[in-house]
């Protein structure tokens, strides 16, 4: 399958290794995967944050860039992100449509019916479960809002990682109360959003796993700063990332 | 910034604690307005936060009746069935609403109720005062009732010399600490048994002095209280669940039989209830009555519902008063989007489950209406014209109040869409303010000229990777304002050595370069 | 000024007249036609149960409904037709048939038969005018003074006040929610009178529990303007840290007596 890349915004400038762990996890699958050279951004900060006069130029420039897939250029766009996923299923669209753009709303709407997050694009596309990676560490699994309840992801990221050779899958605490980022939420009610993040950082440690796991880079950063400053030792990793890893590879 | 918290009472009924020296269960607001009080969500929160038992107390509440919530709302095999049901009935009351009020005031009138319309709280706080002092009242009864809530009504009536008890265990625990309600369901979450027994002791009267804390014995005590005054009111007033249109019926769904009481043993009944709160016809009780005590309480049936339909002679209340309010519905029903708050029938699951709720608690959003529904609900029946607060408002900074994470769409059992509302009421904010130059406007148009490019967007990386220079050992841990509120409580990874599409281009070049001298 | 009546209405028509459709993103000088952002669903949706799987008064009815009665912790009894006059006095009379059950913590649970040792004289029994006169004269035989309540001539609230119990009939039950509910009929009474005194003791007829709610809805419709009494348990509170507490104003005893057979 060619498969077209959108690496989000964040992840490309902040945290490449999860873009970069979804080119080795499909190519090992034997999929081909390509970069569109236009992306920048879904939009989806902008249309959350009510600026959606600026988020339509940032979406039409999303949309023609993968508006090719329409055509049949690449079978489908993956996107290791639940938040931008479903901003690109569940806002784009609405967006260009209410701000008169009706014929680049409908190529949206097409662009978005082809689009998948990561665990999507495995479990329902590729159909695949096991994708023979090898993590042998304790790792516990944050559900993200948007993965869980825009996308409805559902256990397809635990069914992946309880295929993972020697993993040590825990269950974390309160896993699907959210974490507290928000986006600019973390910024307008910062003490709000740390009181929240107090809670996740308390949960994750007392799974006492090493590696948080999540299928979005943006909670990921949220989380990963709260484990950071209470000096817990808890890594952050992508869902990408774990599935990438192999026995031959030593991480 | 125009502030309506004052810090001392301004409407208080005879008999209470104005002009205290000493506050023991506060300090708490009393607002002027009961839609707009108290500083901004941010500021409001900030402060609460700081209250480690409020903390306590909202975790062990919130996480109690979620999981009854989720127990009883499990074992029913057609719920989304009738989640689906709830909101179309809601949609068509909202789009034929003129000709369904039109119904109820006519199947009221003709059962012999009266039927008064009131455009605004103060309107309805005059046809109430009239009718207790026509009957000569100087005390009602009242069931608990966020219509009456929201227009201040007790606190209207107490100018007139008219007391007016609330019989609700938690109202009156709120009425007796002259607090106000934090909870649409539960007004005093924010009390613990301990705090509740003070409250008992202090303000009374006839609480009995050895009172223990077992909610049991609370409870017991404040049936003694309320006794006398039931059996001995003229008049009582209440709000509605819900209404008939096609019948002229009024539900009241409660639990504690003090609604029961209020809706039977005075021979005056007054009903306030909003214009949206009609069902068209009595079979979509049926609906209704599953949805909401499962969603609200937690239990498959909450122990009374009481329906009356205008006077029944020989039984219950002989003179009855329907009061329909407009306070504002009508400005948020002319927003498409917006208008869905309207669906709500007040059961604060959305409270419950809310992450934001729970940390800060009710007071924080300076409304009788707290929580994700008060978030999109208070804003838009205050907002002074355009559906829009306005800069300046304290309003203005509820749809900022979450983290659009859905908890509450996902038991919302009228299925309001109250992430994609909330993005909207920003939406309309934002673009109200465009007068005003913000740095977050100014930071939002700089990032979409940044962000609908890719070139802009690679350079705008390119200088971001200048923060390298801020980290020690991969990390940030201080950034100048306003990256302070971010590094405040979080560190964040330094930008990286390479970014992905850096790291792209260059295996695309090391694929092509060996290959070329084939 | 126009009426408040007239320009409630005029608001609403004016809010719902449509054509103002709002352009998110715009200003309003530059205002550009929308499309409709919720499509309007088709008129109701029914697609939830309106009927359950269980006959009503089949036996699979009646052990839920009870099962949901206990839960509330109401008191139950089951009993064959012949046998409701010596139930409704058994509830209300502990020494009549020994000792039933009582609420953990109740208040006053039952009258106190004559020569407790308390300095109190037997209460009165509340009745409808329509109950069965069998279950009434059971009542008398045991030393109870029955007081009947009518429309014509209630009962004071005082009087209510001081009496014992009420017994009544029903009018529906809905087992999958443990509700029965009362519509004000002549066996059934005021809405006063089951609410006012402390124990209630209610008389359901097999035939009379159904599954669920929209059954039990659509057999009240026809006559919707009577005065409605759903009741689920005792009453209960959760307002303190949302425990539940049995008992506050209503009555703080149900008995349930279920009729079987038919």
């Amino acid at each position: 399958m060619r498969i077209a890349l959108a690496a989000t915004c964040i992840a490309d400038a902040l945290f490449p290794q999860a873009p970069r762990a979804t080119v080795t996890l499909l190519e090992r699958l034997g999929h081909e995967v390509v970069f569109p050279a236009g992306q920048a951004c879904c939009g989806q900060m902008h249309v959350n944050t009510g600026y959606v006069r600026e988020a339509v130029p940032v979406i039409r420039n999303h949309v023609e860039t993968f508006a090719p897939v329409l055509d049949g250029e690449w079978d489908v766009v993956v996107v290791p992100s639940g938040s931008c996923t479903g901003s690109i299923r569940h806002q784009q669209a609405m967006v260009l449509d209410r701000a008169g753009l009706g014929a680049q709303a409908r190529t949206a709407a097409g662009v978005a019916a082809r689009t998948y997050e990561l665990s999507e694009l495995l479990v329902d596309v590729l159909g695949v479960e096991d994708v023979g990676a090898w993590f042998p560490h304790r790792v516990t699994y944050h559900p993200t809002c948007h993965s869980l309840r825009m996308l409805r992801v559902g256990d397809r990221p635990l069914r992946l990682l309880l295929a993972v050779g020697g993993i040590d899958l825990v269950e974390l605490g309160a896993a699907e109360s959210c974490c507290g980022f928000g986006g600019t939420f973390a910024l307008k009610n910062a003490p709000t959003s740390a009181a929240m993040l107090e809670d996740k950082v308390t949960n994750v440690r007392d799974t006492g796993a090493e590696v948080l796991v999540a299928g979005d880079y943006s909670c990921l950063m949220h989380i990963g700063g709260g484990l950071s400053r209470a000096s817990t030792g808890v890594r952050t990793m992508h869902l990408a990332e774990i599935l990438a890893s192999t026995r031959e590879e030593v991480r | 910034m125009s502030r309506t918290f004052l810090g001392i009472p301004v409407h208080r009924g005879p008999g209470s604690a104005v002009g205290r020296p000493d506050e023991p269960f506060g300090p708490v607001p009393h607002p002027v307005e009961p839609l707009r009080w108290g500083p901004s969500f941010p500021e409001a929160a900030r402060e609460a936060l700081k209250n480690t038992r409020l903390r306590g107390n909202l975790a062990h509440a919130t996480s109690t009746i979620r999981a009854k919530r989720a127990r009883v709302v499990d074992e029913v095999p057609d719920w989304e069935a009738l989640r689906d049901a709830g909101s179309a009935v809601k949609t068509r009351v909202l789009a034929e609403l003129p000709e369904l009020l039109q119904e109820l005031e006519r199947n009221v009138t003709a059962r012999g109720g009266v039927v008064h319309w009131a455009r605004d709280g103060a309107e309805a706080n005059r046809i109430v005062a009239d009718i207790a002092k026509a009957k000569g009242a100087d005390e009602v009864v009242k069931v608990k009732s966020m219509a009456t809530q929201e227009i201040g009504l007790n606190e209207a009536l107490a100018e007139e010399g008219i007391g007016a008890v609330e019989t609700d265990l938690a109202e009156l625990i709120v009425q007796l600490a002259d607090d106000m309600p934090s909870h649409i369901l539960v007004p005093a979450i924010h009390r613990n048994r301990s705090e509740i027994r003070d409250i008992f002791l202090a303000r009374m009267g006839d609480a009995p002095p050895d009172l223990s804390d077992v909610p049991r014995e609370l409870a017991m005590a404040a049936r003694a209280h309320l006794r006398r005054k039931f059996l001995s009111a003229k008049v009582a007033v209440s709000g509605a669940n819900f209404a008939v249109a096609s019948t002229g019926t009024l539900a009241v769904v409660e639990s504690e039989g003090n609604g029961r009481m209020c809706l039977t043993l005075p021979d005056t009944l007054v009903t306030v209830m909003g214009i949206e709160k009609l069902v068209p016809s009595f079979e979509d009780l049926e609906v209704f009555l599953q949805l909401l005590p499962r969603s609200s309480t937690g239990e498959r049936m909450n122990p009374y519902t009481s329906l009356w339909t205008g006077v029944t002679p020989g039984d219950g209340p002989q003179e009855f008063h329907l009061i329909l309010l407009d306070n504002g519905r009508t400005s948020v029903l002319a927003d498409e989007v917006g208008r869905a708050a309207l669906h709500c029938i007040r059961c604060s699951a959305c409270l419950n489950v809310c992450p934001v709720y729970e940390r800060v608690g009710g007071h924080a959003y300076g409304s009788v209406y707290p929580g994700p529904i008060g978030a999109i609900l208070t804003p838009q029946l205050t907002a002074s014209s355009g559906g829009v607060s306005g800069h300046g408002d304290p309003n203005a900074s509820l749809p900022y109040a979450s983290t659009l994470c859905g908890a509450c769409y996902d038991v919302c059992p009228v299925k309001i869409d109250i992430p994609s509302i909330l993005v909207d009421l920003r939406a309309r904010e934002v673009d109200a303010d465009r007068s005003h130059p913000t740095v977050w406007g100014a930071a939002m148009k700089s990032a979409s000229w940044a962000m609908s490019d890719a070139g802009r967007f690679r350079l705008a990386g390119s200088s971001a990777r200048a923060g390298r220079m801020l980290a020690r050992d991969e990390v940030i841990h201080h950034l100048p304002f306003p990256g302070s509120l971010w590094t405040g409580s979080r560190d964040l990874p330094a930008p990286p050595k390479q970014t992905f599409h850096a790291w792209w281009d260059e295996r695309e070049r090391a694929a092509a370069h060996p290959e070329e001298d084939r | 000024m126009t009426d408040a009546r007239t320009e409630i209405l005029a608001r609403i028509r004016a809010a719902l007249g449509g054509g103002d459709q709002r352009v998110i993103g715009s200003s309003s000088d530059d205002r550009q036609p929308g499309l409709p952002i919720t499509p309007q669903p088709a008129d109701h949706v029914r697609e939830y149960r309106t009927a359950g799987e269980h006959a009503p008064g089949s036996a699979e009815v009646l052990e839920l409904l009870v099962d949901r009665l206990v839960d509330y912790r109401a008191h139950v009894v089951q009993i064959p037709a012949d046998g409701v006059a010596a139930a409704v006095a058994a509830a209300l009379i502990p020494t009549a048939t020994g000792t039933p059950e009582t609420v953990p913590g109740a208040v006053n649970g039952a009258v106190e038969p004559p020569g407790d040792g308390l300095a109190r004289a037997p209460r009165a029994v509340v009745v409808p005018p329509g109950l069965d006169p069998a279950w009434t004269a059971a009542l008398a035989d045991a030393g109870v003074e029955v007081r009947t309540d009518t429309r014509e001539a209630p009962l004071s609230n005082a009087e209510l006040d001081s009496a014992a119990a009420v017994v009544t009939a029903a009018r529906v039950a809905i087992a999958e929610t443990g509700t029965i509910v009362l519509d004000g009929a002549p066996d059934q009474g005021r809405r006063a009178i089951s609410l006012v005194p402390d124990v209630h003791v209610c008389v359901v007829r097999a035939d009379q529990v159904v599954q669920t709610v929209p059954e039990a809805v659509r057999l009240l419709a026809p006559e919707a303007d009577r005065p409605q009494t759903w009741i689920s348990g005792p009453s209960a509170t959760s307002d303190i840290e949302l425990d539940r507490v049995e008992g506050v104003h209503g009555p703080r005893t149900l008995h349930v007596v279920v009729v079987q057979g038919p």
